[in-house]
């Protein structure tokens, strides 16, 4: 993965519009957030393999970026997107990375399934 | 001084789950011509640490872990290595008796004498203690006499205040270098905490020498066995 380019980013999101895009879309503090400082409030959400068709799709934002995807009758967006690749399988995923290389956020769009 | 075992079964769910506190046992346990069956449920597919310029991204970070599973098993030489194929951080969610048959299949397979897992309700992570509860049930199924003993892991913060003191404690010195080489396989998780840690038993951290060479253990109390029945 790479630091985002907003204007590359942008056409890359465009090009999965307005077709079936499998969605993997996730948020972490760690499993062990809550051991390292007691009392933390522990809270991700995970989706995986979830087929949507968007309409419209947009970066936005200096980073880290926001990437939102508006549906015929819904949203997904991500927030804290600093790194982005296109995969061999021709996968774009995107992620949010802190100082420290670990993911925090990650959106990932592509017209075949994630593995399992 | 480890004691002699008929097979040793290990059931974890990350790649590296072994490295920490066990990984010197399973060399000691290979070096005394003990079979040990390695169970890895999952291959760790969420693991956060990326790097940063990344070395992965989430979809090549099960394929990096995997290879350095097989690379650590080769410094344990550990050569029966199950790969279960559930997914990070789902365990605690699957059904749970299926959980519980995948335990007892392994077990009526290997036969093992000692089983080493996590200690459900102190092992922080819920991969672990999903692990640890599916390890307690399909053991506490089993005849008194028949079952193997279990060795638990338990590093939640109020282990001690609770369990008190582990009541098994290996010395591991003769295979240390084994360890610290599984410990550096697991590269994608561990190169920054290796770093810290060489340089401690460099300079002799009794803290870090004593935390290298001591793996310790808790025998499941099932006297306090963490339910009545499942």
């Amino acid at each position: 993965m790479e630091i985002v380019k907003p204007d590359h980013l942008q056409e890359l999101i465009t090009s999965f519009a307005n077709k079936d895009v499998y969605i993997h879309l996730e948020t972490t503090n760690g499993s062990y957030a809550a051991h390292r400082n007691e009392g933390f409030f522990n809270v991700g959400a995970f989706i995986r393999n979830i087929v949507v068709k968007f309409e419209l799709g947009k970066v936005v934002g200096d980073s880290p970026h926001r990437v939102g995807l508006k549906l015929p009758s819904g949203w997904i967006y991500a927030q804290g997107i600093t790194h982005f690749t296109v995969d061999e399988y021709g996968r774009l995923l995107m992620a949010g990375l802190d100082p420290d290389g670990k993911l925090s956020i990650a959106l990932q769009i592509s017209e075949t399934p994630f593995t399992y | 001084m480890l004691k002699k075992e008929r097979h040793v079964l290990i059931i974890l769910p990350h790649p590296d789950d072994e490295a920490f506190g066990i990984s010197g046992s399973i060399a000691a346990y290979r070096k005394m011509g003990v079979p040990v069956t390695y169970a890895c449920l999952t291959l760790g597919e969420m693991g956060r640490n990326l790097g940063n310029p990344p070395f992965a991204n989430r979809e090549t970070l099960p394929h990096i872990r995997k290879a350095e599973l097989e690379k650590a098993c080769e410094a344990m030489g550990l050569d029966d290595l199950r790969l279960m194929g559930f997914r990070d951080k789902t365990l605690e969610f699957e059904d749970d008796e299926k959980m519980v048959q995948l335990v007892t299949d392994l077990m009526d397979e290997t036969n093992p004498s000692l089983v080493i897992s996590f200690y459900p309700g102190y092992s922080v992570h819920p991969d672990h203690e999903a692990s640890a509860r599916a390890v307690v049930r399909a053991i506490r199924r089993m005849p008194v006499e028949d079952r193997p003993a279990l060795y638990a892991v338990a590093f939640a913060n109020n282990t001690e205040a609770e369990l008190g003191e582990p009541d098994i404690v290996h010395d591991v010195y003769e295979t240390t270098d084994q360890k610290l080489a599984t410990l550096s396989a697991h590269e994608s998780q561990t190169i920054w905490m290796m770093r810290d840690l060489n340089k401690r038993l460099a300079d002799k951290d009794p803290e870090a020498e004593k935390w290298l060479r001591y793996e310790r253990f808790y025998t499941y109390k099932w006297a306090e066995d963490f339910e009545q029945s499942f």
